[in-house]
C-alpha cells in the first residue's frame, strides 16, 4: 500500500491543483506540502525497511488486463528504494526552489512537477513490464511541457530533440517488450523467465542508453540540459536520468543474461569513452551548466561501467554513485540557477569575483564542487572507488582510464568554482548581487547535507543497496523471483473463466507460446 | 401471396429506433415553430442514439451465440452489437457536439440525417451477406454526403459534398463490382454460405473470386481510409461542418473496420494468406501517407484527417494479424479512437466558433491557457493518438502490436512503431501551438469579451476525455466486451 500512497499521491495532488482555482502562493505551498510529505513517507518506508531481506517489499498486486498476464504490481527492492528516495529528495528541493523563484502559470507547473514525481516514483517501483513502459512514458509528457513552456531561449530545439531521442528508445522498448512478454504470456518481472534474445535486449538496452544517456546516444543532453528551468535541469539529470539505471538492472541486465555477457565489453567500452569524453567536455565547456551537463554525461558513463562489470563492488558503487550523483548534480544545477538569477547569465566570460562578499554561496559551491570531484572521503569518492575497483576485475584499462577521468573531474570542477567564485569580477557581476537568502539556503543545504551524511557512512547505501550485500546473488536470481512465488496466484497462464450454472468453465484465451509449443 | 421470411424484430431495434428518430426529426423540421427547431431536432436525435445504445447492450447480452436472421441477411450476435454500441455513442457525442454549430436552415433536417446514417451504420455492423452489406454502405453514405454539404452556405462544404459523394460512390461500385463477382464466382450471397462453396468447390485461388476479393477490398480501403484510397478523406474533413467530421471519423470508421473484419474472417478463411499480406500492405501505406502528409499540414481538420489515415493504419494492423487478439484489438482501439476524435474535433469546434475562421495551427496559439479544459482535453487528445500512456490510444496501439506479433508479424510491430516516432512530431506539433508559442505570436480572438461557454461542447469534450482515460485503466472490462464480441467471428 505504501508504495501505492507514494507514487498517487503526487498524481492526486497534481489533479487537485490544477482543478481547484488556487492562487499561485497557494498552489506552490500546496505542492511543496505534498513533496514533502513524500520525503515523509519515504523515510517511513525508510524505517519499516528490512535491509536484510533480498524479498521484494511494501509489494502490491492487483489484476490489470488478466487476459494478457498484465497487472499492477508494485513494491521495492532495497536499491529501488534508495533510487525512490533520492527522486523525493530531489524533487521537493526542486519544487521549493521554483514555489521560491516564483515560476510563471504556477498551477500548470506545480502540478506538472508532481505528476513527474509520481511517473519516477512508478518507475522506481513496477514490478510489471508494461506498468514500466507506462511509467517510463509518462515522465516525458511533465518534461516535455515543462521544458517547452518555461525553459529559456531555444527551448522548442531542445524539446524536439529531447523528445524524438527518447521517443524513438522508448518505442523501441515497446516492440521489445510486446514480443518479450507474448513470449513469456505474462509481463510480470517476477514471472518472466530469463532471455537469450539479442535484439529484445537492444530494444531495451537502447532505450536505457539514451535516457541515461550514455555516449554516443547524447544528442539531446546539452541543449535540454541548458533550456530547461534549472530545477528541471536538475530533475532531468538527478532523478530522470537514474531511471535507466533501474531499468539496467532490472530488466536489461537481469532478465538478459547471456546477451549481457556478449555485449559486455563493447558497453564497457562505450560507457570508459563516455566517462572520459564527457570530462574533456565538461572542461572545454564554456558556461556553468554546460559543464554540470557534460559531467553529468561523464557520471553515468561511470554508473554504467559499474553496471556491466557484474560483480558486487560494480552494483554496489552503482547505486551508491546514483544517489551521489543525482543529490550532486541537482544541487550543482541550483546553485547554478541562483548565479545565473543574480548575473543572468551562466557564462564563464562573464561570471567571475562571486566569492568576494558572498561566503555562503562560495561555501557551497566549493562544497559541491569538492563533492563532485570526489575527493577522498566524500561519498561521491566511495562510489567511484567501488565502481573501478569492480570494473577492474573486467579488465585493468577500464580502471586506469576511469582512474583518468577522475583526474579530468578534478579538473572541470575546480575550473567551474575558480571561473564562477576567483579571478576579477566579471562583467555581469554587480556588487549589488547579494549572497544566498534563507530560502535558498534551505533548498541546496538539504542536498549537500544528505551527501555529507553519505560521506560519512557510504555503507549505508553500498552495503544496504541488494538485501544482505549480495549483489550478484540478487541480480542471476532476478532479484529473488521466488519471493512472490509465494503469494497465491491463479495460474501462471491467463485463463478466462465463466461461472456457469454447473460451476465454472475456463478457457484459455491466450496461450503463451511457449506452452503452446510445448 | 408472398410470405416474407421471419424477422427478429428485437434484434433490429437500435436500426429501427434511429429511423423512427429521423422520421420524427423530420416531422419536426414541418411542424415545429422555427425558433425550437434546433432543440427539438437535437433532442430528438439524442433520443433515438440513447435508445440505440440501450438496445444495443440488450441485444449484446441476449445474444451470446451468434445466429443468422431475416433469412440469413444479417447476423445477429455481439460483433455487431458492440460495432452498433461504439456507433450508437460516436451519434450521442455528435448530437452535443452539433448543438452549438450555426446550421442556419437546414437544423430539422440535419438531425434527422445524423440519426439516419447512425442507423445505417449500426445496420452494416450486422450484414450478413453482400446485398445488406452494399445496402448499409449506401444507407449511411448517401445521409452523409447530404451531411457533408447541408452548409450550403460555404462554398468548402459544397465541394466537400460533391468530392465525397463521387468519391464514394466509386468506392461503392467497386465494392459491388467485387459482390458480383464474389457471387458470379461462388454462387452465393451469404458470408458463411461463400466461405462454403469456396471450400466444397475448391475455389481457392479463382479468378474471379480473387478479383472479387480484391475489389471488395478496394471498396473497404475507401471507406476506412486506408491510403492509397484516402484521397478524400482531407479534403472532406476540411470541408464538411465539423461536428460532421467528428462524426464521421469516429463512427464510419468503426463501421467499416467492423464489416471488413467479418467478411474476411468469415467470407474469405481460404484466401487468408492473400488478404492478410494485402491488408499489410494497406497499413504500410497508411502509416506512411498519413503520417507523412500530417507532418506538412497547417490546417488542423487536414491534419487529423491525416492523422485519421494513419490510425486507420494502425487499426488495420489488427485486421492483418487475422487472429482472434487482433479483432478484439481493433474492436477494444476503436473505442478511444473515436472519442479521441470526436473529443479532438470538439475542439476544433469551438475554437473555430470563437474566432470564425478555419483553425490552423498558427491560430491554436495560445488557445490551451486561454480555455484550460478544452486546451488540456486537446493534448490529451493529441497524446493519445501517439499513442503515450494514460490514454486508451495507448493500450490500443499495445494490443494491436501483441496481436502482429501473436501472428508471427514482429516486423509489422516495428513498422508501427516508426510511424509512431514520426507521428509524434505533428502531434506534439499541436500541443506546441496550444500552450508554447512566445506570447508576441499569440493571435488572440476576436475582441467582444470571453468566447461562449458552450456548455453542451464542453461536456461532450469532457466525456471524451473520461472515454479516452478510462480505456486505460479498465482494460480488463472493456477487453472482455471486446472479447466477447470477437468469439463471434469464426477464426
Amino acid at each position: 500500500m505504501l508504495t501505492t500512497v507514494l507514487i498517487f499521491l503526487p498524481i492526486a495532488a497534481a489533479l487537485a491543483i490544477w482543478i481547484l482555482p488556487l492562487s499561485r502562493y497557494a498552489a506552490g505551498s500546496f505542492a511543496l506540502l505534498v513533496s514533502l510529505v513524500e520525503v515523509g513517507l519515504w523515510i517511513d518506508a525508510l524505517l519499516r525497511f528490512d535491509f536484510g531481506s533480498p524479498k521484494l517489499q511494501f509489494a502490491q498486486q492487483t489484476d490489470w488486463i488478466s487476459s494478457l498476464g498484465v497487472s499492477y504490481s508494485v513494491g521495492l527492492y532495497a536499491f529501488s528504494l534508495w533510487l525512490a528516495g533520492l527522486s523525493v529528495v530531489v524533487m521537493a528541493a526542486a519544487v521549493a526552489y521554483a514555489f521560491w523563484a516564483g515560476r510563471e502559470r504556477a498551477r500548470a507547473y506545480f502540478g506538472l512537477m508532481l505528476f513527474l514525481t509520481g511517473a519516477v516514483i512508478g518507475v522506481f517501483s513496477s514490478q510489471d513490464l508494461l506498468l514500466f513502459y507506462a511509467f517510463f512514458e509518462m515522465m516525458l509528457i511533465p518534461l516535455y511541457v515543462l521544458v517547452g513552456v518555461w525553459g529559456g531561449p531555444g527551448r522548442r530545439a531542445a524539446t524536439i530533440k529531447l523528445v524524438i531521442y527518447t521517443m524513438v528508445g522508448s518505442l523501441l522498448m515497446l516492440a521489445a517488450l510486446v514480443v518479450y512478454g507474448l513470449d513469456e504470456g505474462t509481463f510480470d518481472l517476477n514471472r518472466m523467465q530469463p532471455s537469450n534474445n539479442t535484439w529484445i535486449f537492444l530494444g531495451f538496452a537502447v532505450a536505457f542508453a539514451i535516457k541515461a544517456p550514455l555516449f554516443p546516444l547524447h544528442g539531446w543532453l546539452p541543449d535540454a540540459y541548458r533550456k530547461a528551468p534549472p530545477e528541471v535541469a536538475a530533475v532531468l539529470s538527478g532523478v530522470v536520468s537514474k531511471t535507466a539505471v533501474y531499468g539496467f538492472l532490472r530488466i536489461a541486465i537481469a532478465k538478459f543474461p547471456e546477451p549481457v555477457h556478449d555485449f559486455r565489453v563493447p558497453i564497457l567500452v562505450l560507457a570508459t569513452i563516455g566517462l572520459l569524453y564527457g570530462s574533456l567536455l565538461a572542461f572545454r565547456s564554456p558556461d556553468v551548466r554546460g559543464v554540470i551537463a557534460y559531467s553529468s554525461l561523464a557520471q553515468m558513463g561511470l554508473i554504467t561501467l559499474g553496471l556491466f562489470a557484474a560483480n558486487d563492488l560494480g552494483f554496489d558503487g552503482a547505486i551508491l554513485q546514483s544517489v551521489n550523483h543525482g543529490l550532486v548534480s541537482a544541487a550543482l544545477f541550483l546553485l547554478a540557477a541562483m548565479v545565473e538569477r543574480r548575473t543572468s547569465t551562466g557564462e564563464f566570460d562573464r561570471l567571475g569575483g562571486m566569492a568576494r562578499g558572498r561566503p555562503l554561496l562560495a561555501t557551497l559551491l566549493i562544497t559541491a564542487g569538492v563533492l563532485t570531484l570526489a575527493v577522498p572521503f566524500s561519498a561521491n569518492f566511495a562510489g567511484e572507488f567501488l565502481v573501478l575497483a569492480g570494473v577492474f576485475q573486467q579488465g585493468w584499462a577500464y580502471g586506469a582510464l576511469g582512474a583518468l577521468a577522475m583526474v579530468l573531474a578534478a579538473m572541470y570542477a575546480l575550473r567551474l568554482i575558480s571561473a564562477v567564485l576567483h579571478r576579477e569580477p566579471g562583467v555581469a557581476v554587480s556588487d549589488a548581487a547579494l549572497d544566498l537568502r534563507p530560502a535558498e539556503l534551505g533548498v541546496v543545504v538539504p542536498l549537500v547535507g544528505c551527501l555529507i551524511a553519505l560521506s560519512f557512512w557510504p555503507a549505508a547505501i553500498s552495503g544496504h543497496a541488494f538485501g544482505g550485500n549480495k549483489a550478484t546473488g540478487a541480480v542471476t536470481s532476478q532479484f529473488a523471483a521466488a519471493s512472490l512465488a509465494s503469494q497465491p496466484y491463479p495460474s501462471s497462464l491467463p485463463m478466462n473463466c465463466v461461472i456457469t450454472k454447473t460451476g465454472s468453465r475456463c478457457q484459455q484465451v491466450f496461450p503463451a507460446r511457449k506452452a503452446a509449443s510445448k | 401471396m408472398i410470405h416474407g421470411p421471419h424477422v427478429d424484430w428485437f434484434a433490429l431495434s437500435p436500426e429501427l429506433a434511429l429511423l423512427a428518430a429521423a422520421a420524427v426529426a423530420l416531422l419536426g423540421a414541418v411542424l415545429v415553430p422555427r425558433s425550437w427547431r434546433t432543440p427539438f431536432g437535437a433532442g430528438v436525435a439524442a433520443a433515438g442514439f440513447v435508445a440505440a445504445f440501450a438496445f444495443g447492450a440488450v441485444l449484446f447480452a441476449r445474444s451470446p451465440h451468434g445466429e443468422a436472421i431475416v433469412a440469413g441477411a444479417m447476423a445477429r450476435d455481439r460483433f455487431g452489437a458492440l460495432a452498433g454500441l461504439i456507433v450508437a455513442a460516436a451519434g450521442l457525442l455528435a448530437v452535443g457536439l452539433s448543438y452549438g454549430e450555426r446550421i442556419r436552415e437546414h437544423s430539422g433536417e440535419y438531425y434527422a440525417l445524423l440519426a439516419a446514417a447512425g442507423g445505417g451504420m449500426i445496420f452494416l455492423g450486422f450484414a450478413d451477406n453482400l446485398m445488406t452489406l452494399f445496402l448499409g454502405l449506401e444507407w449511411f453514405s448517401i445521409a452523409l454526403y447530404i451531411l457533408c454539404a447541408i452548409d450550403g452556405d460555404r462554398e468548402r462544404s459544397l465541394e466537400a459534398g460533391l468530392k465525397y459523394l463521387v468519391v464514394g460512390s466509386f468506392g461503392s461500385a467497386i465494392l459491388l463490382f467485387g459482390s458480383a463477382l464474389v457471387y458470379g464466382a461462388t454462387g452465393k450471397i451469404g458470408f458463411e454460405q461463400i466461405a462454403a462453396a469456396t471450400a466444397a468447390q475448391h475455389l481457392k485461388g479463382d479468378a474471379l473470386l480473387v478479383g472479387g476479393l480484391a475489389m471488395l477490398l478496394v471498396g473497404f480501403g475507401f471507406k476506412t481510409s486506408a491510403a492509397p484510397f484516402h484521397m478524400w478523406t482531407p479534403d472532406v474533413y476540411e470541408g464538411a461542418p465539423t461536428p460532421v467530421t467528428g462524426f464521421m471519423s469516429a463512427a464510419t470508421k468503426t463501421a467499416a473496420l467492423a464489416v471488413m473484419l467479418r467478411v474476411l474472417v468469415t467470407a474469405f478463411p481460404a484466401e487468408k494468406q492473400l488478404w492478410t499480406i494485402t491488408v499489410a500492405v494497406l497499413v504500410c501505406a497508411s502509416l506512411a501517407v498519413g503520417n507523412f502528409a500530417a507532418l506538412a499540414q497547417a490546417n488542423i481538420k487536414r491534419l487529423l484527417a491525416y492523422s485519421s489515415v494513419s490510425q486507420a493504419g494502425f487499426m488495420l494492423i489488427g485486421v492483418a494479424a487475422a487472429n482472434r487478439l487482433g479483432a478484439e484489438a481493433v474492436l477494444y482501439y476503436l473505442i478511444p479512437y473515436g472519442a479521441m476524435s470526436l473529443g479532438a474535433f470538439a475542439v476544433v469546434a469551438a475554437r473555430e466558433r470563437e474566432l470564425d475562421a478555419a483553425v490552423t495551427l498558427d491560430n491554436l496559439a495560445g488557445f490551451g491557457w486561454e480555455r484550460p479544459l478544452l486546451g488540456a482535453s486537446m493534448a490529451t487528445f493529441m497524446l493519445g493518438f501517439a499513442g503515450f500512456p494514460l490514454t486508451g490510444g495507448f493500450m490500443g496501439k499495445f494490443l494491436v502490436f501483441s496481436a502482429a506479433d501473436e501472428r508471427g508479424w514482429w516486423w509489422l510491430t516495428v513498422v508501427g512503431v516508426l510511424a509512431t516516432a514520426l507521428s509524434l512530431y505533428y502531434y506534439l506539433g499541436v500541443v506546441r501551438a496550444m500552450y508554447m508559442r512566445p506570447s508576441e505570436e499569440l493571435q488572440l480572438a476576436a475582441v467582444g469579451g470571453s468566447p461562449p461557454r458552450e456548455l453542451m461542447l464542453q461536456t461532450v469534450a469532457t466525456a471524451c476525455l473520461v472515454i479516452t482515460v478510462a480505456s486505460f485503466v479498465f482494460v480488463q472490462p472493456l477487453l472482455d466486451l471486446c472479447q466477447k464480441a470477437a468469439a463471434a467471428l469464426p477464426y
